[in-house]
């Protein structure tokens, strides 16, 4: 049987407010337990949640950003169930009424080909503390820093086929959320989760099959790996007559296995109703025209500027855009390099994409200015330095040493052009090797290599083989 | 008489479930006291059923008015001392509970 798999995805983005969603208190990220938990987020009696102004702001830009329709009117709603890091036994959320409304995104497939996903809604609710359950001997330990946090939940339609698909769509919001300046996207810190609706239907069927809820998965590739190893589990069961159970499931990434969570399952009824403490959010056009007017270039804007603009790939461009920072950093080297921007992308997705990688480091962390790494490809594009060098420039200017025009001073990089020179050193190299010089004049041309490359081990890789090559079949002919 | 035996069981179970729901204990005995009282409330819930609703606006709260905003600044100290007086117990900054384990079975 041929299986069409059905992906629907949750994402959480953490606000970037420096206030809780209700309260006035902080969300820095890592202050010591309960410090950042005030009365409102405790859920003391007589407190009062007040809505917090910049909250709705970054909402209304991202649902202007996937052409979303804002609500004029929206209410929020108490989502109830109990468990000990919600004090208030219930989280405020917006239910009937959300924020955002039907929007759409477009992702990049492998084959170059794009597909819109659809955004079914986005709505802003309060985030819940954290429980530790390790080092409390029988006790759980509960952090009510984080409870109050503002977070935008986006719901995708059940559009994506496939866990490269969703990773897709992931990681275009997830680039799209940074774009707009409403969330750092730090997964390691929780600021951008995911929870994935997984389900199977035969192939051409319409009615979609049960599906099963992976929650919480905290990085592009365990979201991946968790579609993918839950996929194979319900195809098993469907192989073998079976039928998916509705639940929600943990992904283990260690045994690279999905669990159902039945504990949950048993209290799956919120009973949502309107807050009676907060009154309906009411949003003006005036207000949604002066967002308007705010919004950055988007990721896909950018894209094809710098397809236009640079005359890059569409694979160049879409790595470049696919970050912020990235796509910052990329123009200002085309820009210290006297608009080299083929060579830059070289060099910006090549070498120091690489560089980074290995370190495990982002670019806003390259030890290397965009503006130093600019003006050395100026260096090269200029023929003052060759192409060996300037990996040895880019060396120093990774280990700090900053200005490649004060690296190849100090460090003798210059390149010899002066043909006098050259002209003597190939002199020495032929008198040195007699007998190669004897093989290639009678009839050996691929020993021209020979020659040029103890040219340039003796210069350091200073000279310029082009100009070797001419000087040594002129001296040999 | 069996149609009405299953239907009766079922109505059991709901009120056990909505029991469950709202943390609160209740033996079988008490079942029935339960079942009749919530009967009751829906029963007279259900009046408003017959109300004509077509053109009248979900009502999200009883004032016609709509949210005020806060500026987004932090204005709250660290008072986690004080809050924390009230706890039964406390470790290392941290709420103790009862253990919670998040059971996951195969």
């Amino acid at each position: 049987m041929e299986w069409e798999v059905v992906i629907g995805l949750e994402i959480h983005a953490q606000l970037s407010t420096k206030s809780k969603i209700f309260s006035g208190a902080s969300t820095a990220f890592g202050a010591m337990p309960n410090t950042q938990a005030c009365a409102v987020d405790l859920g003391f009696p007589g407190v009062l949640p007040v809505l917090n102004s910049e909250a709705v702001t970054m909402a209304v830009k991202f649902g202007l950003s996937v052409d979303a329709p804002i609500s004029k009117r929206s209410v929020f709603a108490r989502k109830n169930y109990f468990y000990p890091d919600l004090p208030k036994g219930y989280q405020i959320s917006q239910f009937e009424l959300p924020v955002v409304g039907k929007g759409s995104i477009d992702i990049e497939l492998e084959d170059g080909e794009s597909k819109t996903i659809g955004i079914t809604r986005a709505h802003l609710e309060e985030d819940a503390g954290k429980s530790l359950h390790e080092d409390f001997q029988g006790k759980t330990g509960i952090d009510l820093n984080r409870a109050g946090t503002p977070l935008l939940e986006i719901v995708s339609e059940p559009d994506m086929r496939s866990a490269k698909e969703a990773i897709a769509y992931m990681k275009k919001i997830h680039s799209l959320v940074q774009y707009l300046e409403i969330c750092d996207g730090n997964m390691q810190e929780g600021s951008f989760r995911c929870d994935a609706n997984v389900s199977l239907r035969k192939k051409g069927a319409e009615k979609l099959g049960t599906r099963a809820e992976l929650k919480n998965i905290n990085s592009f590739r365990f979201v991946e790996r968790a579609i993918n190893v839950e996929i194979e589990r319900q195809a098993e069961i469907l192989e073998s007559g079976g039928k998916v159970v509705q639940e929600t499931r943990l992904y283990d990434d260690a045994l690279n296995k999905t669990f159902s969570m039945r504990s949950k399952e048993e209290a799956n009824d919120y009973r949502y109703f309107p807050d009676p403490d907060l009154l309906p959010l009411e949003i003006d056009d005036a207000f949604i025209e002066a967002q308007k007017k705010t919004l950055p270039e988007l990721p896909d804007q950018k894209k094809r500027r710098f397809i236009d603009q640079y005359a890059l790939s569409l694979y160049d461009a879409s790595i470049l855009t696919s970050n912020k920072d990235l796509a910052a950093y990329y123009e200002q080297v085309v820009d210290a390099s006297g608009k080299q921007s083929k060579l830059s992308v070289n060099w910006v997705n090549g070498e120091l994409a690489a560089s980074l990688n290995k370190e495990n480091m982002q670019i806003a962390q390259s030890p290397i200015k965009a503006t130093d790494l600019g003006v050395m490809v100026g260096l090269i594009s200029a023929g003052e330095i060759t192409g060996k060098i300037a990996k040895t420039v880019f060396e120093y200017m990774w280990n700090g040493e900053g200005d490649p025009l004060a690296i190849i001073d100090k460090h003798g990089l210059k390149p010899i052009t002066d043909s006098a020179e050259l002209e003597k050193l190939v002199d020495d190299i032929i008198a040195a090797n007699p007998k190669q010089v004897e093989q290639y004049q009678g009839g050996q041309q691929k020993l021209l290599g020979y020659f040029v490359g103890q040219a340039m081990k003796v210069t350091k890789g200073k000279a310029d083989p082009a100009q070797l090559n001419q000087l040594i079949k002129k001296k040999l002919k | 008489m069996s149609t009405s035996n299953q239907t009766e069981e079922k109505i059991e179970d709901i009120v056990a479930k909505i029991a469950e729901l709202s943390r609160l204990s209740i033996n079988s005995e008490e079942i029935p006291a339960y079942q009749q009282q919530l009967g009751h409330i829906i029963q007279f819930v259900k009046q408003l059923d017959d109300v004509g609703t077509e053109n009248v606006e979900p009502m999200a709260h009883p004032q016609d008015q709509s949210q005020r905003l806060r500026a987004d600044s932090v204005t709250e100290s660290d008072q986690h001392k004080y809050f924390q007086e009230n706890a039964p117990l406390v470790e290392a900054g941290l709420y103790l509970v009862p253990k919670v384990i998040e059971k996951a079975e195969e």
